[in-house]
């Protein structure tokens, strides 16, 4: 794919990525965020964070399966805008849903199972979006893969959160469960049976 | 059956009885296609409209039953399924006379009532095809007076009033809704419960031909919920019949539901169909759901933290996205009437 078609895709991921958050303001400004207003925006910003999230695991098990590659360029984007909508989610908790009430604050997080895991979700993505940039990719050579594998384990927090708050009914969260259950599996399948084949090759050489 | 056909116009005089229930519909929708008319896309776009009317501003056609599949044409004419009717003569009270009303659009479009879904939207939806009347109370169990009684007896026990009373969901968020109903005393003094009777177990309507909730086991059908006998008799426990002057709407409970506003959202079981006189205490289905975080009391307490939400404060519906969270009173600001009851009771441990 060339640079400018990359630049096409990129130019639609913003425009599609600022849809959720216009969608708000809108409702917003027609006073059309339901009964409860500040619940509908922590819904829809901690979905959207969610989903841009799973959308961003997708770009390498779209690699691994299909061995197409350009969109390997738009992890960074992506990431960076489940970043953007990871900040609008904890905003709101932290502003219109306790207005910055930190002792509340505190005793809500340290008592609640799910706001334990998603707050510690958030606080790992902190130091992803930090780095993303290519200055700190060439400072911390290998040690940059390492630091963002750790986009697995805020996914898992991240879909916990969400199960763990509905309070009976889990088929949304499930669903999102189920989706990262693939993502995350294909990767392993792949590295197994990458490495199953690298094995085989040596004893062909061998022999 | 009444279909819906470029003849009839104005579906104005359509009665919510005869409106088909889902299965006849579908049936219909068969026959329809099978016969080759155009007249699916019209039967459809009813449907839609019904779902649309009922929910007002919220979002969303209704999923389980006004199935939007077929691009139809949305007029903005309100149709009214359910038409809101007043109830004449009862006598308004003191009961919260200084706090400012929850509006009848908030009240009648953010409701936990998973018979009809668990979205908060999907009762006001969902409901339109349940049927409120003619409606039967069964008194059962430890009375003199086991017997059914229809909805018009009950409501003629005792001179119905407006209650003024908050609401607390265990969620963490309250409303101040304007009842009426009569005091479920009176129900108990006329059934004359004898000497085993300790608990009053309350039953809901559970059916799946209008409750599309109920074909999903979320909770273990039908709902179940409970009182002890002194808690059932406390002046403040009201039968509900209506809000806001006019009878219940179906997606609040109609047509008769329990209200107890120092305790919990969930114990207040709508459209009740059986009022059981036990000895042993109810099982109620939040209980059963999940012990370790419902209890029988539920009693409202900022000091006994949910595992999921905070406690100590709520959020005041109709207060807006800026509106922040006001403090949550013991027993939901009832202890002058209530907290005697539970004199000497560990609530952390009977939450």
């Amino acid at each position: 794919m060339k640079k400018q078609h990359i630049l096409i895709v990129k130019s639609v991921i913003w425009l599609l990525a600022l849809m959720p958050l216009a969608r708000l303001v809108w409702l917003g400004y027609n006073d059309d965020l339901t009964a409860n207003p500040v619940e509908f925006v922590e819904r829809s910003t901690g979905t959207w964070t969610l989903v841009i999230l799973l959308t961003t695991l997708a770009m390498t098990p779209i690699r691994l399966i299909t061995g197409i590659v350009w969109q390997i360029q738009l992890r960074r984007l992506l990431g960076l805008f489940m970043f953007f909508y990871a900040c609008l989610h904890i905003t709101t908790y932290l502003w219109l849903d306790y207005s910055f009430l930190w002792a509340d604050i505190a005793k809500d997080i340290i008592k609640h199972p799910y706001v334990i895991v998603g707050f510690l979700a958030f606080v790992l993505t902190i130091p992803l979006a930090l780095t993303s940039n290519n200055s700190a990719m060439r400072r911390l050579k290998s040690s940059w893969k390492k630091l963002h594998q750790l986009v697995y384990v805020i996914a898992i927090l991240g879909v916990l959160h969400f199960w763990w708050l509905v309070k009976k009914d889990v088929t949304e969260p499930f669903y999102y469960a189920l989706v990262l259950a693939f993502l995350l599996g294909a990767r392993l399948y792949y590295k197994r049976s990458t490495k199953l084949s690298a094995t085989g090759s040596a004893q062909v050489q061998a022999n | 059956m009444i279909i819906s056909t470029k003849s009839r116009q104005n579906p104005a005089d359509i009665q919510p009885s005869e409106i088909s229930p889902r299965e006849v519909f579908e049936n219909r929708r068969t026959f329809i296609k099978a016969a080759g008319t155009g007249l699916i896309a019209s039967a459809l776009s009813m449907k839609v409209k019904a779902a649309q009317i009922v929910g007002g501003e919220t979002k969303g056609a209704g999923v389980l039953i006004g199935r939007a599949n077929a691009p139809a044409p949305l007029e903005k004419k309100v149709v009214n399924y359910n038409p809101r009717q007043k109830i004449n003569g009862y006598t308004k009270t003191t009961y919260g006379a200084d706090e400012k009303l929850t509006s009848y659009e908030n009240v009648t479009t953010y409701n936990n009532y998973y018979e009809f879904g668990t979205g908060k939207g999907d009762p006001a939806i969902e409901a339109v095809l349940f049927k409120p009347r003619p409606w039967t109370v069964s008194i059962e169990g430890e009375v003199k007076k086991a017997k059914t009684i229809n909805i018009e007896e009950l409501m003629k026990l005792a001179p119905l009033e407006e209650r003024i009373y908050r609401m607390r969901c265990v969620e963490g968020w309250s409303m101040v809704i304007p009842w009426v109903g009569l005091p479920l005393a009176s129900l108990i003094k006329w059934a004359e419960p004898t000497g085993n009777a300790k608990y009053i177990e309350f039953i809901s309507a559970n059916d799946p031909s209008t409750m599309p909730g109920v074909r999903s086991p979320v909770l273990d059908w039908p709902y179940i919920e409970g009182l002890r006998m002194d808690e059932a008799l406390n002046p403040l426990t009201l039968l509900a019949v209506g809000i806001y002057g006019e009878l219940l709407p179906n997606q609040n409970g109609a047509p008769v539901r329990l209200v107890t506003p120092w305790k919990y959202g969930f114990k207040g079981a709508k459209a009740i169909v059986k009022i059981r006189f036990v000895e042993k205490m109810p099982l109620t289905s939040w209980m059963k759901a999940g012990p370790s975080e419902y209890g029988f009391f539920a009693n409202v307490n900022p000091e006994v933290d949910h595992p999921r939400w905070t406690q100590s404060s709520e959020k005041r519906i109709g207060n807006g996205l800026f509106g922040g969270r006001i403090k949550t009173k013991m027993f939901n600001g009832y202890s002058e009437q209530v907290g005697q009851m539970y004199a000497g009771l560990d609530l952390k441990k009977y939450f």
